[in-house]
């Protein structure tokens, strides 16, 4: 009788050991959210509460009226279709693409042969680095400026050096054919040491040994390249192509600096559009401005998506 | 044992506290300093004029008409380009100033946004000034603020350039004369006339001359006057008499380019009358010429002051009388003279011109101008105003021909119009 007693208070005991492993006490769960919350509430504040005014601002009929008394009319799509169905929604779409495209494609790979350039080391190869950083460093204004005055039809050093060699005057900035690629060739020259830093860092990841092993099996320097180093930069390279594909699509000031959208419409992209609408004439649009806001998200998250997708492919492997 | 426990706890809690403390104090509205018990009331005070500092002249001014009506003026200088905006975010927080000064075609604007008062409400009297320049600030009858001074475009022409290719300034009084004179100077190794025609209202009142002289109205862009007008542009490029850089030029560069002493003439106004003293040759102002002669109506700057809409519906007085006390003839000479406007009272432009002779071709042209927003165009002008910049930056680029350009700009401004 008295063994049955002890396994029953044994068992008891047991029960009541297992019950304070299994569930944490209160205040330890209390404690995890109120660490939590801080981060709630920022990113509350500073990203979902913008997001969500924008997608408002898009939805509705804004007058300066209902702006100023807050009581804008509901239209749903209509400032969307006014968007889609305006003569330069196709411009602003084509030339977001090609800016974007264009820009990045020659940014990677100035970036990269400048990476595997500096990689070598050789004396000074630091010092030249940093100064390849200067175009980063630069406030956006003092680039966009320089530039224009650099591209001036009349005045700028660019058409002066194209005269020296015989090559007919170009209005780099008041033609309707070149004022993207002018302020394409300025994004790309900004662009540079973003790439170069990211990949120079990358490049500094693969190991020697790797680079010794393909010397000794009598690779060249370009097939070393093409199946060593190339290859192991894939991961840097996509958050570096990502990186550079969102901030690209952004970029307003350059443009906006430099040609306004261009004469007419001729280097107008979304982010300069959508600033142009609402801020550009003596009468905002909020509306359609933030309309075409939204669709720059849209776009962005999309790449991001597919990012986030090939990320994945990749830790699966 | 306890403490190990609840420290983190605490922590936790603190930064909660503090997160807290920083989005209510971010949300806290200012409250408007209505009824502050010490003696003097805190009125706030917003112009345009940022290169103006403490020290300056027009400052002073502003305080001491402030502490003639019993009030503190609190008074910031903002970006022109960038007040229309903040006076509506400012609007629609209820936190506007006391007093603004504007330029004039946003009053219409701002009015129908519901952010200002009408003169009526204020008891302001409007009767001495001018009625082209006050027009602008008029909204279906109701005037909302008073002209603080006026400026408008002419030509400046270096007189050692025209003298060499044996132009003589005089004899430019229509737009078959002035394509002549460029010819000439064009001729005798110079350049002919810079303006600025950039895709702003900036260019926008670049041509605004030309649209009005030859006769067109802003009803009706497509006009075959208005046409006219852009072609006149467009040639000039075409014939090599402007340089192509006008397309991107603001009056500050177009300016600058006349300022080297290689061009003929400059559309130009009256704010840089202190900058063509430094010149390193001798110039002359006409006015731009109409199309088929006469003076061309050219379009009015210069700002209003304005009183927008407070809770508190006592402090109106005090802001009349300080309105009063900025624009009333007696001091308005001083304001103007310190801002570089022809004043928009009659009798004071006639003191202004007593005082310095050179601003006579300016009265003159002032007198001949006409507001952007005036013909009751109110918040349809910046409509209209945006597809004609748009119009004449693709005709002068090449994209199109004046025609159609005008012709699309017409469609869509009629399409957007109220």
């Amino acid at each position: 009788m008295s063994i049955s007693k002890t396994a029953d208070r044994t068992s008891r005991v047991a029960t009541r050991v297992s019950t304070r492993e299994e569930r944490p006490p209160r205040y330890r769960r209390l404690l995890g959210w109120a660490y939590l919350v801080p981060v709630l509430v920022y990113l509350i504040a500073f990203y979902a509460y913008p997001l969500y005014r924008n997608v408002e601002l898009s939805l509705r009929d804004y007058t300066v009226r209902s702006f100023v008394s807050g009581d804008a009319r509901f239209i749903g799509l209509d400032n969307f279709r006014e968007v889609f169905s305006s003569p330069t929604f196709a411009s602003a779409i084509i030339h977001t693409a090609i800016f974007t495209f264009v820009s990045i494609a020659f940014q990677y790979v100035i970036g990269l042969a400048l990476a595997v350039f500096y990689n070598q080391n050789f004396r000074l190869s630091g010092t030249l680095r940093a100064l390849f950083l200067v175009p980063w460093l630069l406030p956006l204004i003092v680039s966009a400026s320089t530039w224009s005055w650099l591209l001036n039809s009349e005045s700028g050093v660019v058409n002066a050096a194209l005269e020296a060699f015989g090559l007919p005057q170009i209005n780099w900035l008041t033609s309707p054919t070149w004022s993207l690629i002018a302020v394409i060739i300025a994004n790309i020259w900004i662009g540079i040491p973003f790439n170069l830093v990211i990949l120079h860092s990358g490049l500094q990841n693969i190991p020697d040994e790797l680079f010794e092993a393909s010397a000794l099996d009598g690779a060249d320097a370009w097939r070393t390249f093409r199946h060593v180093t190339f290859p192991l930069l894939k991961p840097v390279s996509a958050i570096t192509l990502l990186l550079g594909f969102v901030y690209t699509l952004k970029v307003f000031d350059i443009i906006w600096i430099m040609t306004r959208g261009g004469p007419g419409a001729s280097s107008t992209t979304l982010s300069t559009w959508s600033y142009q609408l609402g801020f550009g004439s003596l009468l905002p649009h909020f509306g359609p401005g933030a309309a075409v806001g939204n669709i720059l998200i849209i776009v962005a998250l999309v790449f991001g998506l597919l990012y986030i997708r090939y990320e994945n492919a990749q830790a699966k492997r | 044992m306890l403490n190990s426990r609840l420290r983190p706890l605490g922590l936790a809690l603190a930064g909660l506290a503090l997160a807290g403390t920083v989005a209510g104090c971010s949300n806290a509205k200012e409250s408007s300093d209505g009824g502050s018990s010490s003696g003097d009331q805190q009125f706030t005070f917003w112009d345009p004029y940022p290169q103006f500092d403490g020290s300056s002249d027009w400052v002073k001014l502003v305080s001491s008409c402030g502490k003639d009506a019993g009030a503190t003026i609190k008074r910031t200088g903002y970006d022109t380009s960038d007040l229309a905006n903040k006076a509506l975010l400012a609007g629609q927080q209820g936190s506007s100033p006391d007093i603004i000064v504007i330029d004039n075609p946003v009053i219409s604007t701002l009015a129908d946004a519901g952010v200002l008062t009408s003169a009526d409400e204020l008891k302001l009297d409007t009767s001495a000034f001018a009625e082209n320049i006050t027009a602008a600030g008029v909204v279906d009858g109701k005037t909302y603020g008073v002209p603080i001074g006026a400026n408008t475009l002419a030509l400046y022409y270096n007189a050692d350039l025209l003298k060499k290719a044996g132009v003589d300034p005089a004899s430019v009084t229509s737009w078959e004369t002035l394509n002549v004179a460029l010819a000439k100077v064009k001729a005798a190794r110079g350049k002919g006339i810079t303006f600025s025609g950039i895709g702003t209202e900036e260019g926008s009142f670049q041509f605004l001359p030309w649209f009005w002289g030859s006769g067109a109205d802003l009803k009706d862009l497509a006009s075959a006057d208005g046409v006219s007008a852009v072609n006149l542009w467009a040639d000039w490029l075409k014939k090599g008499y402007a340089p192509n850089s006008v397309i991107n030029n603001t009056q500050t560069t177009a300016w600058q380019e006349f300022a080297t002493g290689k061009f003929g003439f400059v559309e130009n106004g009256t704010w840089q009358m202190g900058n063509a003293a430094k010149l390193g040759f001798k110039y002359g102002v006409i006015s731009i010429p109409g199309k088929d002669g006469g003076a061309a109506p050219a379009p009015t700057g210069g700002e209003f002051v304005s009183a927008p809409v407070q809770k508190d519906a006592g402090r109106y007085a005090t802001t009349t009388k300080i309105i009063d006390c900025l624009t009333n003839p007696g001091n308005l000479l001083k304001t103007d003279t310190t801002l570089s406007y022809i004043a928009p009272i009659a009798d004071v432009q006639q003191q202004q011109v007593t005082q310095n002779p050179k601003l006579a071709p300016w009265v003159k042209a002032v007198g001949d101008a006409k507001g952007r927003t005036s013909d009751n165009l109110g918040t349809n002008y910046p409509i209209i105003s945006e597809q004609m910049w748009g119009a004449f930056q693709n005709a002068m680029s090449g994209s199109a021909s004046a025609e159609s350009a005008m012709k699309t700009a017409q469609e869509a401004a009629a399409s957007k119009v109220k």
